[in-house]
């Protein structure tokens, strides 16, 4: 078998699984490929450890039978690869219930932004691999020279990727764009007499011109690991809580998980019928983004074939919208928010544009320099977050901070809460937002919260 | 098998990436079924099926590694990654003549008819069958999830020093999760799930669709009543099996050989040392029968076995993959993994588990003025420069006078790898390994993994609640 098919008939070859399907009796589909090249280079104190680099393709197709749906996938796009893609997916049909609020999107939501969004870069195909060698080198030689506490590294890693994906469905939608992104990282390791530490730092772009400084990324990553030394387990306490933009950005991914449209519907977020409601202090404004220019979360369409949008989620502490793909919004009876998400196949799951929450006016040193005694959370660890009942209990490391500035490092404590409490008690917001990534968020400052040490 | 290659086809790739003078090569062919099936709201709203194959190409020279795959087994394709992968070496090609041999192996999953290949009907059932009993549990149970997944891998693996190996794996698992409310109050949830190298036999007469609804319903149910947990460090007992989550993150992934190797693992250079009381001896297993972390052979083609990390408390061993192995001049562990022929083999686990102690469980919680017992877990993480860990307990109850009293809400329990199990003051004689349902992520690669623990009780441990 093999894969004949050049990348620009994938369109064509995505219609013509669609029509298949249609023919064998399917009353709608939705058919996705991807496909991808990828290059990854690891350098280790100093020398190439591995270099990886391979393209691969792929395609979905999900269908319905009047309101019974069924799916399937392949990586074998040759001819018979295809008419068992759909007849797997048809064979399922049987097999599943009627579902009253499946379906596709209404023929008025379709469509796609027009226009460059910036999520390619030519150069990036092009690069030559010695140069991303060498970038990761002086990434890591940045970091190694940085101290002479650096003392080991796990290595720095250059990474690019090449994409294109398609979507048509019986609707009668067809589109597709590229996108490409590479990114560099460097993890060290410092060492003090028994205290052994590792951090990392990245940067991360479109285009191999957007990537910042490598030695810049190494020194980050160098002071980052150097300030974790000698860290202590301090006393179980109340405490105020900063989150560093870095740790912040997790606590936007748990407001997504809140406000996901699946999970609402079942019951299964605290955010659940809050709509409207005070969620949040009058500092907290959360929106989703899938249409900033030449960011991580753009996308012209969503995986539905319905455009990207802005939608307001948290607005001066009230929360707005929930985020919606066009299951999710029949069973509320809204409207999709165009945040249809999936792999290759299965029904449509939601996912995010760029989801951030906005800055506010103070530095981070401004919003430390008013504190007394409290916690500022460089890393967080585990998954002790339960969005049914918006429990929130986490390992922590980071920096204590006294009167007003950072002092001494600690680790192996938890920092626990609720995450309504936690929102409602968001008492600062800092001018620093960033995109290093589809999630962002400035540094956040939270009232009080229980840090769980000795 | 599924390839249709022969066996001078291999060694002509082989040549091929050693072309460049690497030291070693090795060809991962992957053929993978795979069927999921879930159910919401009693409704069977999905159900897939789908097929993926590729081939994985490794060339090692020194300490550096060249990686190319591909997802088209044409000849041409094969030998264009082959290529690719050759470039890290630099020098004339070395190798003439390989012998391939097939060795002696395991027969662990004596799977006749894998679940991938019965009918798509019988195993929907299974989770119409998960969904009915947990709503029929307790009628506090007003949401119910179930998903059922089974996959069937076939795997090639040929390397240049002469193995040659093929594995058929087939795994199957089943998850339900259900929500629990009282008088119109917040919701509580529960999960349970689990599987195996198994038959589909298994789920209708083992681990049967009830068995696990119950669970899951029984869990949510007893949530209803959690109170806040408490903050700081106290004494733990951890219930046995699925809490042998600790034993993977404290000590399991800091033992992984490249990490010692490159010296930055908080075990790092600690071989022959006491990292724990003299009560815990730490095996990992990949030869158990049927498990979802056994293995016949590993991804790199070597026979899997059952390695002593910890004996009586003393370091004894790493887990070892090709390289490492080479480079560290050890023998091999048969604990080279990978996610599937796009991923780079590394050292991984298996099955982990604590060999059983003496005490008696309930003598265990009798001896616990004031603690924690925590029955079940969310998942856990590990920094292993530091060696701090953390795993999250989704089901744990006060221990009050030696006995267990109210239920408490999630809380994340953090403690230090080389130190932790050096409190652990009695080991039960109760070991019992989880149903089957682990899953282990290292730098982007997840492979099914297995657990165990007797109850173990461990005396400071520090517990990250609000009260």
């Amino acid at each position: 078998m093999s894969a004949n098919h050049p990348a620009n008939h994938l369109l064509e070859l995505a219609r013509d699984v669609v029509k298949q399907a249609r023919a064998a009796g399917a009353t709608g589909a939705e058919c996705t490929m991807a496909e991808g090249e990828e290059f990854s280079a690891n350098v280790r104190m100093r020398e190439v450890e591995n270099l990886k680099e391979a393209g691969s393709r792929g395609a979905g197709l999900r269908i319905l039978i009047g309101k019974k749906t069924g799916a399937s996938s392949t990586s074998d796009l040759s001819k018979e690869g295809v008419a068992h893609l759909v007849k797997s997916a048809i064979e399922l049909a049987d097999l599943t219930s009627e579902d009253p609020h499946a379906g596709l999107p209404d023929d008025d939501e379709f469509g796609a932004i027009a226009g460059d969004l910036g999520l390619y870069s030519e150069d990036v195909a092009t690069l030559d691999p010695a140069l991303k060698i060498s970038t990761a080198k002086r990434g890591e030689e940045a970091a190694l020279t940085a101290d002479p506490r650096i003392v080991n590294s796990e290595g720095a890693s250059f990474d690019n990727y090449v994409g294109r994906r398609i979507f048509a469905n019986s609707s009668g939608f067809a589109g597709e764009y590229r996108t490409s992104h590479c990114s560099l990282s460097v993890a060290p390791v410092a060492r003090e007499g028994e205290s052994m530490e590792r951090d990392f730092w990245f940067t991360l772009a479109r285009g191999f011109a957007g990537l910042e400084a490598a030695e810049e990324v190494g020194l980050t990553a160098a002071k980052r690991a150097l300030r974790r030394l000698n860290a202590v387990k301090v006393p179980t306490q109340k405490a105020t809580v900063v989150f560093e933009p870095r740790t912040a950005r997790s606590l936007l991914d748990n407001i997504f998980e809140a406000v996901h449209g699946m999970s609402i519907y079942r019951h299964e977020s605290f955010l659940t019928g809050k709509l409207g409601e005070k969620v949040a202090s009058e500092n907290v404004t959360v929106v989703d983004d899938g249409t900033i220019p030449g960011l991580f979360g753009t996308s012209p369409f969503d995986d539905e074939g319905v455009p990207s949008r802005r939608t307001v989620v948290i607005e001066r502490g009230v929360l707005k919208s929930y985020l919606l793909n066009t299951y999710a919004a029949r069973k509320l009876g809204m409207k999709t928010t165009g945040n249809a998400s999936r792999g290759l196949t299965g029904n449509a799951g939601i996912g995010h544009g760029n989801f951030f929450l906005e800055k506010g006016v103070q530095t981070a040193e401004q919003m430390i320099a008013g504190i007394a005694n409290g916690f500022y959370v460089t890393e967080l660890m585990g998954f002790g977050v339960n969005i049914v009942t918006g429990d929130y209990s986490r390992g922590a490391a980071g920096l204590w901070i006294r009167n007003g500035e950072l002092a001494f490092a600690v680790s192996e404590v938890t920092i626990a809460g609720n995450l309504t409490d936690m929102l409602l008690g968001m008492e600062a917001v800092g001018s620093d937002l960033e995109f290093r990534g589809s999630v962002a968020a400035p540094t956040l400052k939270i009232g009080e919260m229980t840090v769980g040490g000795k | 098998m599924r390839f249709n290659i022969t066996r001078q086809d291999l060694e002509g790739y082989l040549a091929e990436a050693l072309s460049h003078g690497g030291d070693y090569a090795d060809l991962y062919f992957e053929y993978l079924l795979t069927s999921s099936i879930s159910i919401d709201e009693s409704m069977v709203k999905s159900a897939a099926q789908g097929v993926s194959m590729g081939v994985g190409v490794r060339v090692i020279a020194g300490e550096r590694t060249g990686y190319a795959y591909s997802d088209d087994l044409s000849p041409e394709k094969i030998k264009k990654a082959a290529r690719v992968a050759a470039y890290i070496a630099s020098g004339p090609s070395k190798v003439e003549k390989f012998d391939l041999n097939e060795g002696v192996k395991h027969n662990l999953y004596p799977v006749l008819t894998a679940p991938t290949e019965t009918a798509f009907a019988e195993r929907v059932d299974l989770v119409k069958r998960a969904d009915r009993a947990a709503r029929a549990y307790d009628p506090r149970i007003f949401q119910v999830q179930a998903v059922y997944a089974d996959n069937l891998r076939y795997v090639l693996v040929a390397t240049s020093d002469g193995v040659l190996s093929m594995d058929r794996q087939p795994l199957a698992r089943m998850s339900v999760f259900a929500l629990a409310r009282k008088d119109g109050g917040a919701p509580q949830r529960g999960h349970a799930g689990g599987g195996g190298r198994v038959e589909l036999d298994f789920f209708l007469h083992e681990k049967t669709p009830e068995h696990f609804a119950a669970e899951a319903a029984r869990e949510a149910v007893a949530m209803l009543d959690a109170v806040d947990a408490p903050a700081g460090e106290m004494t733990v007992v951890l219930g046995p099996g699925w809490p042998g989550i600790l034993l993977h993150e404290a000590v399991g992934h800091g033992l992984e050989a490249d990490f010692n190797r490159k010296g930055v693992s908080a075990f790092s250079g600690r071989m022959g040392q006491k990292v724990a009381s003299e009560l815990c001896t730490v095996i990992d297993d990949g030869t158990i029968n049927s498990r979802r972390g056994s293995l016949n052979v590993d991804d790199e083609g070597n026979t899997t076995q059952r390695n002593v990390l910890i004996e009586n408390g003393v370091l004894r061993g790493y887990l070892q993959d090709k390289l490492s192995s080479t480079l560290m001049h050890q023998e091999a562990t048969g604990s080279g993994r990978r996610e599937s022929y796009a991923h780079i083999p590394m050292p991984r686990m298996t099955n982990t588990f604590m060999m059983a102690g003496e005490s008696d469980p309930e003598e265990i919680i009798r001896s616990v003025p004031k603690g924690l017992y925590c029955v079940n877990f969310g998942g856990g993480q590990v920094d292993i420069t530091s060696g701090n860990f953390v795993f999250s307990a989704s089901e744990s109850y006060f221990i009050e006078d030696g006995k267990l009293t109210r239920p408490v809400r999630n809380a994340t329990l953090i403690g230090n790898g080389p130190e932790t199990l050096k409190y652990v003051s009695m080991v039960g004689n109760d070991l019992r390994l989880d149903e089957g349902i682990g899953v282990c992520g290292k730098e982007g690669q997840s492979v099914p993994v297995g657990v165990g623990i007797p109850t173990l009780k461990i005396d400071r441990m520090t517990v990250g609640g609000t009260a």
